[in-house]
């Protein structure tokens, strides 16, 4: 005769059945139905529709049958309000009765009926029962308050109850005091309004202890609970709580000694700093978590995750404890995983023991658990500076056996030591090396491109390596593009001479190609860096890095006091604070305070522990930190740079400018922008240059308008249509109010708009290089025309070409890259500063000619189609930048004197013999640089020509 | 506080529910048979897992999950505590605490819940009381039950709830006074393959059954109560007299309860009774097994009950082996040898010793298996507590006392 013949009738009229028996006269019958009816609804059957029928066996002098009938009230009044009303009077009877148990009874029940309705009959017997004689009552009573409160909390509040339910904590019976604990700590839990909170004053304090020691383990919960939130006023009053709770260590319920160990670790440091008092308390602590940690595994995993933050804050409470974190093979798993907290516990002394038990681990089936364990060795590795030789060695034997998740998790953590003992284990890099093929997560990449750059110096083959890495760049996850991106850099700042290619490449794979923000704005920024100063970007970049410390696998120290505070609870489980993952209740913020603490706790600090990416994790560091020695070698890094442009002017000084011509925009497709940060450093002639003579320029522009100041070539088709996909480029070059200019017109004659433009510059003899970003207007729909101006800087990368006024452009759009070249006319290049000397003045210029040797004159008959005079042939000339520094008249012919110089600060002196009335002027030009000899008499022509 | 439980058995249904505040819908267990999914085994499903408006809580006993869902921040311990409390009432009451012996008595245990538990907190834990309000069924007293319309719920009021002494019911009374105490520890170790002990520690407990009449006061004195430095109590234990002399001294629940459980740390050196001699190889395709167990410091007790298991690679196909004493089995689907030893005779030392064939093709295991070994020793605690005397205060009749010992292997492995 057992329960499950309650379930055996399955027919169809069972409902119809059961109503039969509901509303049979023999007693025993009806309640062998109500039985049923209950069996029906636990198992989740819908018998609602008995309602009537069993409220109408409620009263009843029957105690199990009531108890049934209120099982089945409790369960259905919700989707039958009015029928529950049928039931009130009962209880308000029942209220009433002689029997303790059936008063209490019928409390508990009314406040388990969730109808709005029913609770304003709820209240007038409820007030009595909360002032009954019997406890029994009146501990039931109080938790009816708080099932009230959820129903209708303004009701509770505007009644009164919860002045009422605070006299109850001063009750006799301490079993009425827990309850009412428990009830106002969950009304203060989930209401916003002051009203509701629990104040607590020493008083209460008095007789929540009190009550401790004689109420059930679960009034204990709920008192020590209520405990931990209490502000001592001094250290004594912390000292006298800590001692009276001391003892709850020793209970058998779990519950009750982790609540314990709450109040304590948070009286501890009200108490204040290291006393003798905390030093053996601290003691006592440690073998009630032990005897938690070999209870029922779940026991345990919530123990461990507290015991994690114990540690954390108190590392000496079980540093002679170690064993009973080693692991045995048949513990469930998420205990396996969370032995690992007590790592911070980890001694000199306990450390072989530890190292040795590890190793075991490492050899397991368990992939999460190995890998746990192998990152535990290095953490051992950083927290005891004695151990790290061993933890090394137990290391590269677990490299050795080639378990593909062992090494990855190896290197990760070698890594880290390499880091914390910077200088030390470098030898075993070579072992490391071999071992790269086999590394497939991204973790393990990262760390190893990581070791790879920056012990570039000592590896020897590093580029190698690293270019291995980026024939894949856009496979990797972001956290290897970043790594790469970095190690490279650093590479580069290492060895520049070897990599140029390399780092050329990665900032253009990084800044171009990549729709990542976080690669891109890196990318920029090391970009910028290097071309704008590269001795900074080696103190950034190469700077020292901090050591790391044990404690990258540590919370915030904010965090970690206000977890403290939440030991016992879900929030020491998910080492989340509770606003972090408690939603849809008001949180009062009411036990976050330990004593000392700053002010903001950082909820999203869990998840920057253990950064792989180091500079990521630092950057503000090493920007502080700055290397000195670092200085002697940029002298010679600059060296190596200025070696490579073969432009023979002398360098004039290292004046880093700002350059804002250098925004490249973001193309780099020729390479270009990357010898550009070669050039970097070389001396900026033109612009600030052009702005001392800002005046005459301004003179030379009121003379002639405002259109152009120099002669302009019309536009040449430089880019024919049917080479690029529809694209024609034609242009030309101009200077405007001292700025050169690349005009361009783009015209589509292609069948699809057009769209991405983009624009660089090859290495060029006089190093120009765009000056800002193309802007074409986009897209350029078909058959359309775009005239678009390219501003021209000067200072890009240096390198002679063949002809020598030959510029090599690719332009990219969303179709493809073109390429094609034109001749930059060298009076694009005559800059406003190349009067030699002055008028008045002309013995610089006739010292220089003298200086200049005979066999570097050049002499050309060059036409005058205009027949100008002379005066008109100066100003024209002026116009262009070359400036007349003396006129002679000798023998009846004009004699000119002129200088001009181009951007790279060539000289070029010239003496004009102008014959009146002839077609041709006789042009004797003098410099040291012969090769732009042809090209300046060609300049002469065109602008004489063309005035 | 607790807001519902739902019990699931082992093919995902769920048998049970009980809300003690509104009815959550079972689609909240969606989420646990989500994270029960990624487990490897029964066991490894995480015990606290968080939705996003519930927080699921749950301990896996007699093969079933009893989820208890909560809406608020709460102590985990406290819920986990509880549900094993529900789970030990439940075996207290029916034997078992299985899905049959559940759903043989579903009234009964929405009742005991009911109990248990009122809005989230716990009510009535205490088995003693609960036995008072809700009697534990036996065929006698459905059979009386039936006859006479008189129900298994009592109608008085459980007089223990009330007093200073909540796990004791008043107005006990037995003709034969009489209160026995059993010492039982386990050791919990881990023997490497050298033989020499990684760790060790006891775990003890005192499980009394004392049935006594009225209201009787307990002394326990103990001849070196030293040992115990790390103790939980039963409540009615008084922490006091045991911080100041170092005795129990309590009023006892009525029936069998624990009085106490301790635990001597792995500071104390542990003297292990047994040693285990494994030799185990693998090679390709198979291997050779050799496996020796002999008693070590047992102070002249006998070993008896020793059963060797051990969990094989995966790769192991079988095992042909020959014991010198006792029985052993392979279980070739869950690879686990279990070798039934019996008692140790000192001078025959048992032996089990034959070949493993592995699956042909797959590479030989890198790590070897684990054994476990269970055993037991009477009359000894392996920690060298002794019990004193036993006196009793508050009665006049004179009872009868008992103390027995026990050691066991609790979880007790050699890696080999």
């Amino acid at each position: 005769m057992t329960d499950s013949k309650y379930f055996t009738t399955t027919k169809k009229g069972e409902i119809f059945e059961l109503k039969g028996e509901l509303n049979s006269d023999k007693k025993e019958k009806k309640k062998e139905a109500v039985k049923k009816v209950i069996a029906s609804m636990t198992v989740g059957k819908d018998v609602s529709a008995l309602f009537p029928d069993v409220v109408n066996c409620m009263q009843t002098d029957n105690l199990e049958l009531k108890k049934l009938v209120y099982l089945y009230l409790m369960n259905y009044a919700k989707s039958q309000p009015d029928m529950a009303i049928m039931a009130v009077n009962t209880f308000v009877k029942d209220c009433e009765d002689t029997n303790p148990l059936i008063r209490a009874l019928a409390v508990r029940t009314m406040g388990c009926i969730r109808v709005d309705k029913i609770t304003e009959y709820l209240c007038e017997p409820l007030r009595k029962c909360l002032k009954d004689e019997d406890p029994y009552v009146r501990k039931t009573a109080a938790v009816c308050v708080a099932k009230l409160h959820d129903i209708n909390a303004q009701l509770v509040e505007d009644q009164g109850f919860l002045d009422q339910l605070r006299e109850l904590l001063s009750d006799s019976n301490p079993m009425v005091v827990a309850n009412a604990v428990a009830a106002l700590s969950e009304i203060s839990d989930t209401s916003p309004s002051p009203a509701a909170q629990m104040e607590m004053n020493q008083q209460t304090i008095n007789k929540l202890l009190a009550a401790l020691n004689e109420c059930t383990e679960w009034g204990q919960i709920f008192i020590l609970d209520a405990l931990s939130n209490y502000v001592p006023k001094d250290d004594r009053e912390a000292q006298s709580i800590c001692e009276r709770v001391t003892p709850r260590l020793a209970h058998s319920n779990a519950g009750v000694v982790l609540s314990a160990v709450k109040v304590l670790m948070k009286g501890m440091e009200y108490v204040g700093m290291e006393t003798e008092f905390v030093t053996t308390l601290q003691k006592k602590l440690a073998p009630p978590l032990v005897t938690l940690l070999s209870s029922e595994p779940e026991v345990q995993y919530v123990a461990l995750r507290n015991i994690n933050l114990i540690v954390q804050k108190r590392p000496d409470i079980l540093k002679h404890e170690m064993k009973v974190f080693f692991v045995k093979y048949n513990d469930p798993i998420y205990v396996k995983l969370e032995n690992w907290t007590s790592y911070p516990s980890a001694t000199q002394e306990n450390i072989a023991q530890v190292l040795a038990e590890l190793k075991e681990y490492a050899t397991e089936v368990d992939v999460d658990f190995v890998r746990k364990s192998v990152r535990a060795i290095g953490r051992c590795a950083i927290k005891v500076e004695q151990a790290a030789e061993r933890c090394v060695s137990t290391l590269l034997d677990l490299i050795q056996t080639k378990v593909n998740y062992v090494v990855q998790e190896a290197i990760v953590v070698i890594k880290d030591i390499f880091r914390k003992y910077p200088n030390k284990y470098e030898s075993i890099i070579s072992t490391l090396c071999e071992n790269l093929e086999s590394l497939d997560e991204p973790d393990a990449r990262a760390s190893m491109i990581w070791i790879v750059g920056e012990y570039a110096e000592r590896i020897d083959n590093a580029d190698e390596l690293l270019e291995s890495f980026l024939e894949g760049f856009h496979d990797e996850s972001t956290q290897v593009q970043l790594q790469l991106l970095t190690a490279i850099v650093k590479l580069f700042l290492k060895k520049p001479t070897e990599t140029q290619e390399l780092v050329q490449q990665v900032l253009s794979l990084a800044t171009q190609d990549s729709d990542n923000p976080d690669l891109r704005d890196r990318g920029y920024i090391y970009w910028r860096l290097l071309s704008t100063d590269p001795a900074a970007a080696k103190e950034v970049v190469l700077a020292e890095k901090p050591l790391i410390s044990s404690e990258t696998d540590r919370l915030e120290p904010t965090l970690l006091d206000e977890l403290i505070c939440y030991i016992a609870s879900l929030a020491s489980v998910y080492h989340k604070p509770p606003s972090a993952f408690v939603e849809g209740q008001a949180l009062v913020v009411r036990r976050t305070q330990l004593p000392v603490r700053s002010a903001s706790g950082e909820p999203g600090a869990t998840g920057a522990t253990e950064s792989p990416v180091p500079q990521q994790a630092q950057p503000v560091q090493q920007q502080q930190s700055v290397i000195p020695s670092h200085d002697t070698a940029m002298g010679d890094l600059l060296g190596d740079l200025l070696s490579m442009d073969l432009n023979p002017q002398p360098q004039q000084q290292m004046s880093m400018t700002p350059a804002p011509q250098q925004d490249m925009g973001g193309m780099d497709l020729l390479g270009g922008g990357l010898d550009s940060l070669l050039g970097g450093p070389s001396p900026v002639a033109g612009m600030p240059a052009s702005q001392a003579s800002m005046g005459g320029g301004l003179g030379d522009i009121l003379g002639l308008g405002i259109s152009s100041t120099t002669y302009v070539p019309p536009k040449q088709v430089w880019l024919p249509a049917p080479k690029a996909k529809g694209l024609e480029v034609s242009g030309t070059f101009s200077i405007r109010q001292n700025v050169r200019y690349m005009d361009l017109t783009l015209k589509n004659n292609a069948m699809a708009p057009m769209g991405d433009f983009a624009i660089q510059f090859n290495k060029n003899s006089f190093g120009l290089s765009p000056a800002s970003a193309l802007q074409v207007p986009s897209p350029l729909s078909p058959g359309q025309t775009a005239d678009v101006t390219l501003p021209l800087g000067t200072n890009g990368p240096v390198q002679k070409m063949d002809p020598l006024m030959n510029l090599q452009v690719a332009m990219k759009n969303n179709i493809d890259v073109f390429y094609f070249s034109c001749l930059i006319p060298i009076h694009l290049l005559f800059t406003e500063d190349g009067q030699m000397g002055s008028a008045s003045d002309r013995k610089v210029f006739l010292a220089t000619w003298k200086d200049i040797p005979d066999s570097n004159e050049v002499q050309k008959e060059i036409a005058n189609p205009n027949q100008l005079d002379p005066k008109g042939i100066s100003d024209k000339l002026q116009q262009s930048f070359i400036f007349t520094i003396a006129q002679r008249n000798v023998d009846g012919r004009d004699m000119l004197y002129q200088s001009l110089k181009l951007t790279n600060g060539i000289w070029v002196l010239a003496e004009l013999k102008i014959q009146p009335r002839s077609p041709t002027m006789t042009l004797s030009l003098k410099t040291r640089a012969l090769d732009v000899i042809p090209q300046v008499q060609q300049a002469y022509e065109l602008i004489i020509a063309n005035m | 506080m607790i807001h519902s439980l739902f019990m699931i058995n082992s093919a995902g249904d769920i048998f049970m529910e009980k809300h003690w505040k509104s009815v959550i819908s079972r689609s909240v267990c969606d989420y646990f048979f989500e994270e029960q999914q990624k487990a490897n085994s029964p066991e490894d499903v995480n015990p606290v897992i968080s939705t996003p408006h519930h927080y699921l809580i749950h301990i896996y006993r007699e093969n079933i999950y009893f989820v208890a869902v909560c809406t608020t921040e709460v102590p985990p311990l406290f819920v986990i505590e509880f549900l094993h409390r529900v789970v030990d009432t439940f075996t207290d009451y029916f034997g078992d605490g299985g899905e049959t012996a559940i759903k043989d008595n579903y009234v009964i245990v929405y009742e005991l819940l009911e109990e248990m538990l009122d809005n989230g907190f716990p009510l009535a834990t205490e088995s003693n009381i609960l036995k008072e309000l809700i009697k534990p069924p036996n065929i006698l007293r459905t059979v009386v039950n039936t006859v006479t319309g008189s129900s298994n719920l009592s109608d008085t009021l459980p007089t223990g709830q009330l007093s200073n002494v909540p796990w004791r019911r008043a107005g006990v009374k037995y003709t034969n006074n009489e209160a026995y105490f059993d010492v039982i520890e386990e050791i919990d170790a881990i023997i490497d393959k050298q033989g020499s002990t990684v760790f060790a520690d006891i775990q003890g407990v005192i499980d009394c059954c004392v049935k006594l009449s009225g209201m009787p006061d307990l002394t326990l004195s103990f001849m070196n109560p030293r040992i115990l430095d790390d103790v939980s109590f039963h409540p009615c234990v008084r922490f006091k007299r045991w911080e100041s002399e170092r005795v129990l001294s309590f009023v006892p629940p009525d029936g069998n309860f624990r009085l106490i459980s301790y635990h001597v740390g792995s500071q104390n050196m542990v003297a292990i009774p047994v040693y285990v001699k494994p030799n185990i190889s693998f090679r390709e395709g198979g291997g050779r097994f050799d496996v020796t167990v002999g008693p070590k410091q047992t102070m002249g007790k006998l070993v008896e009950s020793v059963v060797i298991t051990c969990a094989m690679p995966k790769v192991v196909l079988n095992m042909n082996l020959t014991p010198t004493q006792g029985t052993y089995t392979f279980d070739p689907v869950a690879k686990v040898l279990t070798w039934d030893v019996g008692k140790i005779n000192p001078q025959k030392l048992p032996n089990l010793r034959g070949n493993i064939s592995l699956q042909s093709g797959s590479p030989p295991p890198e790590s070897n298996p684990a054994i476990s070994v269970q055993f037991k020793i009477q009359q000894m605690a392996v920690s060298g507590l002794k019990v004193n005397r036993l006196d009793m205060y508050g009665e006049k009749y004179k009872p009868f006392k008992g103390v027995k010992y026990l050691t066991k292997a609790g979880n007790f492995q050699v890696r080999t």
